[in-house]
């Protein structure tokens, strides 16, 4: 039964999407940290922690709002909690490989550190010829760059790690 | 903890929230107004980062019994106040929507040291006793990175530039250093934050500011003004600057204290 329940809450997380990429769910992310439920007397009770990204970032409400509307629609959940968490940290290699793949159907170098170097290939030609045109982006987790290769303007998630 | 402890943590945390929450609404400022489209994107995308690590300290605040997070963030008056003046100083002559003169120059001085003393203050925090505060301090150390490397890079290029450029970067200095005193002081909570290894102290944090710092201004010959004090922010003293931004800044949530977000 319960076992039943966490997969249908994964499935329920799974459809949470970035409400800026749409490419890519919450799961993807990394952002999904713990569930736990207790039971109750007509169903469960479930409460989920989840990470922000960047702590400044304004899409993490409307990611709350939708987790927990998302969760809702789960057979026999009949209340949700959903917190964010600081500790541990959101850093950039919890993106899962359907993530990285995600980012980049949607234009967005996914973030690869290489030996301590910050990789980037341009996500429509694969070129490592790009230069960073700024290193802050339209959101907190994003730079802009050019591909020298394709000549295209593209965007790039920034890795974050506690190694910084 | 008892309840010295706790007013001892809370004053730190006070500090670094309302730091963060000047610095942040100084630097939306300069949206539309910065030298170049990049820049706005990049300066304005610093505030957001800095306005969502104020949050969190307030939330901090909140969650050791001090009130409602955005209650501390719009509604305490001036006089109780903790940042450090140097946040509160209006970005220049006029105001945003009416002849702003904003000096880019102080501005990048006061983020590029500010960032660097913010750097200096969240590595201690990674090894506080409270371990809420470290945790966060992880957390914003890893956005801090890209803020430091984007406020240095300024501000060696403009030391780097024209003769003016230098005059104008020398003048906003001695701005900076004038209200730069009361930046690692804790103010009248000091002996029990220290009891308590909250943070380390602040000769320790103000050494280590300027070991990071001589590098950069040796490499660009730039001779450091005398750090001073004009007010000690810390106990709530501040510039008249600082009642106008709160009521700028508070002007929307004061209308109504009850609406839902």
């Amino acid at each position: 039964m319960t076992t039943g329940l966490e997969q249908e809450i994964r499935q329920a997380l799974d459809t949470v999407k970035d409400p800026e990429i749409d490419a890519v769910s919450i799961l993807d992310l990394g952002m999904f940290e713990t569930m736990e439920w207790t039971e109750t007397s007509d169903g469960y009770a479930v409460r989920v922690t989840l990470l922000p990204t960047f702590l400044g970032c304004p899409a993490l409400e409307i990611i709350q709002k939708n987790t927990e509307a998302a969760l809702l629609q789960v057979p026999q959940v009949q209340t949700v909690d959903v917190v964010f968490l600081f500790d541990p940290p959101w850093t950039s290699d919890r993106i899962t490989d359907r993530g990285m793949t995600g980012l980049k159907s949607f234009g967005i170098a996914p973030p690869r550190v290489i030996d301590g170097h910050w990789e980037i290939d341009c996500p429509y030609c694969g070129s490592t010829f790009v230069s960073i045109e700024n290193l802050f982006g339209p959101t907190a987790c994003r730079s802009i760059l050019y591909c020298k290769s394709c000549k295209n303007p593209f965007e790039a998630m920034k890795p974050v790690s506690t190694l910084m | 903890m008892t309840e010295a402890e706790r007013l001892a943590l809370a004053s730190l945390m006070y500090q670094l929230a309302d730091d963060d929450f000047l610095y942040a609404y100084r630097g939306s400022e300069w949206l539309g107004l910065a030298p170049h489209i990049e820049e706005d994107v990049a300066s304005s995308s610093i505030a957001q980062d800095s306005m969502g690590h104020a949050a969190m300290y307030y939330q901090l605040l909140e969650d050791i019994g001090e009130g409602k997070a955005d209650a501390l963030a719009h509604v305490r008056l001036a006089h109780e106040r903790k940042n450090s003046v140097l946040v509160e100083r209006v970005n220049g002559p006029g105001y945003y929507m009416e002849n702003p003169e904003y000096d880019w120059a102080y501005a990048v001085v006061r983020n590029y040291c500010y960032t660097l003393a913010k750097k200096v203050r969240i590595d201690s925090l990674k090894k506080s006793s409270y371990a809420p505060l470290a945790a966060l301090a992880v957390k914003v150390n890893m956005e801090l990175y890209y803020h430091l490397l984007h406020w240095q890079t300024w501000f060696t290029q403009l030391y780097q530039s024209t003769e003016t450029a230098r005059q104008k970067m020398d003048a906003a200095l001695e701005r900076v250093l004038a209200d730069f005193g009361d930046l690692f002081d804790y103010g009248e909570a000091t002996e029990i934050i220290d009891e308590m290894r909250l943070i380390e102290g602040q000769g320790i944090l103000i050494d280590r500011w300027y070991q990071a710092l001589t590098p950069v201004l040796v490499d660009l010959n730039v001779t450091l003004p005398e750090m001073k004090m004009t007010y000690n922010g810390r106990n709530g003293e501040h510039s008249p600057d600082l009642n106008d931004a709160l009521s700028t800044l508070g002007e929307v949530y004061l209308l109504d204290q009850s609406a839902v977000w």
